[in-house]
Parts: structure tokens; C-alpha cells; sequence
């Protein structure tokens, strides 16, 4: 008896767990920023012209995403609702600068190949939507679940577009060359047209794949 | 830096450099205000005020912030200057013209979240433009983001009676007519030379 009842709470201990795994799953991939939410587009068109680039920007990101997840949820109960967006917009914008700072100590180079982006990263309304509509109602172990979950799922995605173009328009993935020379490579992937039709066969794959998982 | 012309300067933010097609900023009011041609020109005029009036600020928060060495506070003065600036627009006409207000509705106060105004004011200072340099430049890059809007909603309300397969439908075709609209903008690089 002693033990069914040990199992019971065991199994309901499991179950009250899933939750907070969920809430770090589900960015990855059912609520994929990029791919389903179709949400900060912009630095995911602009700098996933190469493998390495989009990483940067993506792991910047899950940076600025994770740090104002934690404060505005912690902050939650004292910021005044009147004035959440412009707090939030701030608190954003300071980790942004950071962001900006830390790449600059790191890497000059990657700082100059980012540009404006690193600080347009205070725009994307990735950020902005999950601070409004999880981390402003959630606890900070939540709120820190769901801002690394977001944050990898945008990475994610920024790296499936940047492979694909420098593999097809500089014949290389991470700078090491990957076609033999003969290869002709695909000019107009690296252009700003090869980002818009690369994200756009990416999400044919998912509404393809979404569609089939329905109809089965 | 060498001298550009004023004229110059906007021929290149508007077409060359487009910076919707060419620099991806904006694309998340490019994705969802594109569907009519009316809401397109709209959310176009709005844009390219806030960025006039944007732009301005940016200028004289750059020369206040390098006067007393504070470069680092530029990104976020930069954001707050317009978010009250996109306030002070919607208060504005929601007193002069309560008809165009209903008929923004939520993409005013969404322009704040409009990367093409925060990089407008970024590039502006990085570029190094004086006052009038800067206007120019804001207002080539309005009319550029409202050429590149009603174009894409025009073929977009085209599209509407074409017999797309399901899973094209909506983004992914948005994307697809952007890249086409892209790659022909690419002739205007010929322009600058």
C-alpha cells in the first residue's frame, strides 16, 4: 500500500514536471519562433548569409532573450501595466548594449560582418512577444525554461537558413570548402532575393510536414 | 567620407538600397500589412512621418551623447526618443483625424517595433550625415519602404484569385513574390555608379 502510494506521487511528481520541460520544448519545435510564429524576421533574412554568422546572431540573441526573460519576470509584480512595453523596451535595450560590448571584445571581425543587427536586436519582436505574453505571467524558472527554449529554436532556425545558403552560394560550410572546384556556385544566395526564397522553401518543408501530420 | 549629393542620397536609400529589399528592415509590418492596397499606403505615410521626425531627434541625441561622451547610452535613448515619438504621433491624430486612427488601429503603435526606424537612426550616425543630410535620407527611405509595400500588396491582392496549392498559401508566397520583387530591385544598383 505504502508503495502504491509512493509510485502514485512519483508518477504525479513526473507529471508536474512535464510542464516546465514542455514550456522548454516547445520553442524548438511546435512553436518554432521562426518557422511557425514567423517572428523576427528580420535578422533571420539579414545575416544568415553564412553558417557562422547566423550562429552569432543567434546564440546573441538567446543571450538578450534569456537575461530580459529572468528580469522581467522577477520585476513582474512592481512594473506599473501602464508603462510594462517602455520598461521592457528598456530593460531589452541595456542587455542589447551588453550584447553589443561583449561581441566587440570577442571578435572585431564578427562585430563588422553582424553591423546594425547586433543593436537591431532590441526590435525584434521575438523578444518583445515572449517578455509581454510569458515572462511578464510566469515564474523566473519558467520564464528561464521558455527563454533558453526560444532562444535555441531561434538559433535553430537561423542555422538551417545560413548552412543552406553559404553551402549553395559560397560552396562552404563554416569556411571550409565543401564542393570540389569544379562547382558553380549560387551567386544570388548570398544576395538579400537567396534569404527571402531559402525561408520560403523552409517553411513550404513545415506547412508539408504539418499538413501530412494532419491528414494521417 | 566622401560628399554625396542630397539627391543621391535619396535615390540610394529608396531604390538602390531599398530597405525593405535590400536590408530586411521591416519585415514583420511588410508580412502583415501587406494584404490591401489601401492599409499598404497608409501604414507607408505613417512610417515615413515617424522616421522624419525620427530621424531629426536621432541627429541631436548623436550630438548631445558624443558632447559629453556617453556613446554608449545611444541605443537606448535612440529607442526611447521613438516610442515617445510613435506616442506623440498617435495622440496627435487620434485628435486631428479619428477616421485615419480606426483605420491604422494596432499597426500605430506597432510602428515603435519597426526595425527600419531604429536602423534609419543607426545607420544616419554610423554614416556620418549632417542635419539636412539626414532628412534626405529619412524621407528616400520612407518612400522606399512604402514603394516596396504597395507593390507587394498590389500583386498580393492579384494573388488572391490565383489557384495556389494549400501549401503555398499565405507566408511562404508572400516570401516568394518578395524575392522575386528583390532580385528585380537588384537593377537599380547600376544607378549609383
Amino acid at each position: 500500500m505504502a508503495d502504491q502510494i509512493k509510485n502514485k506521487t512519483g508518477f504525479l511528481a513526473t507529471l508536474q514536471e512535464n510542464p516546465s520541460t514542455d514550456e522548454f520544448i516547445k520553442g524548438l519545435w511546435r512553436d518554432n519562433p521562426v518557422f511557425v510564429q514567423v517572428l523576427g524576421m528580420c535578422p533571420v533574412l539579414a545575416v544568415s548569409n553564412t553558417a557562422v554568422n547566423a550562429l552569432a546572431m543567434g546564440l546573441a540573441t538567446t543571450f538578450v532573450l534569456l537575461m530580459s526573460n529572468i528580469l522581467v519576470s522577477s520585476l513582474r509584480n512592481f512594473i506599473p501595466k501602464q508603462v510594462r512595453i517602455a520598461s521592457y523596451i528598456l530593460i531589452i535595450a541595456t542587455f542589447v548594449t551588453m550584447a553589443d560590448y561583449i561581441i566587440q571584445a570577442i571578435s572585431i571581425e564578427l562585430h563588422k560582418a553582424l553591423g546594425a543587427f547586433i543593436s537591431l536586436i532590441v526590435v525584434n519582436c521575438l523578444i518583445l512577444s515572449r517578455a509581454e505574453a510569458f515572462a511578464s505571467k510566469n515564474t523566473v524558472g519558467k520564464s528561464i525554461l521558455d527563454g533558453l527554449g526560444m532562444g535555441i529554436g531561434f538559433t535553430f532556425a537561423l542555422f538551417c537558413l545560413g548552412a543552406v545558403r553559404e553551402l549553395l552560394g559560397n560552396g562552404s560550410i563554416f569556411g571550409v570548402p565543401f564542393f570540389p572546384d569544379n562547382f558553380q556556385e549560387w551567386i544570388v544566395m548570398i544576395l538579400p532575393a537567396g534569404g527571402f526564397f531559402t525561408l520560403a522553401i523552409w517553411l513550404l518543408i513545415f506547412n508539408a510536414a504539418k499538413q501530412r501530420r494532419a491528414t494521417t | 567620407m566622401k560628399e554625396e549629393s542630397l539627391w543621391y542620397i535619396f535615390i540610394n536609400a529608396s531604390l538602390i538600397n531599398n530597405f525593405v529589399l535590400a536590408y530586411f528592415l521591416g519585415i514583420c509590418p511588410f508580412l502583415g500589412v501587406s494584404g490591401k492596397m489601401e492599409t499598404a499606403t497608409k501604414m507607408g505615410g505613417a512610417v515615413t512621418f515617424v522616421m522624419l521626425i525620427s530621424s531629426m531627434c536621432a541627429y541631436a541625441i548623436h550630438a548631445l551623447l558624443s558632447a559629453i561622451h556617453a556613446e554608449f547610452l545611444q541605443l537606448i535613448s535612440f529607442i526611447v526618443v521613438i516610442a515617445s515619438t510613435v506616442q506623440l504621433v498617435e495622440m496627435f491624430i487620434k485628435k486631428m483625424s479619428p477616421a485615419l486612427f480606426r483605420a491604422l488601429g494596432i499597426f500605430l503603435p506597432l510602428i515603435t517595433t519597426n526595425c527600419a526606424i531604429l536602423g534609419l537612426a543607426l545607420f544616419q550616425t554610423s554614416k556620418g550625415y549632417g542635419f539636412f543630410e539626414s532628412l534626405v535620407y529619412a524621407l528616400g527611405a520612407g518612400a522606399g519602404f512604402t514603394l516596396a509595400l504597395v507593390l507587394i500588396a498590389g500583386l498580393r491582392e492579384q494573388l488572391e484569385f490565383a489557384d495556389v496549392p494549400g501549401v503555398v498559401k499565405g507566408t511562404a508566397l508572400t516570401l516568394l513574390v518578395a524575392g522575386i520583387l528583390s532580385l528585380s530591385f537588384m537593377g537599380f544598383a547600376g544607378l549609383g555608379s
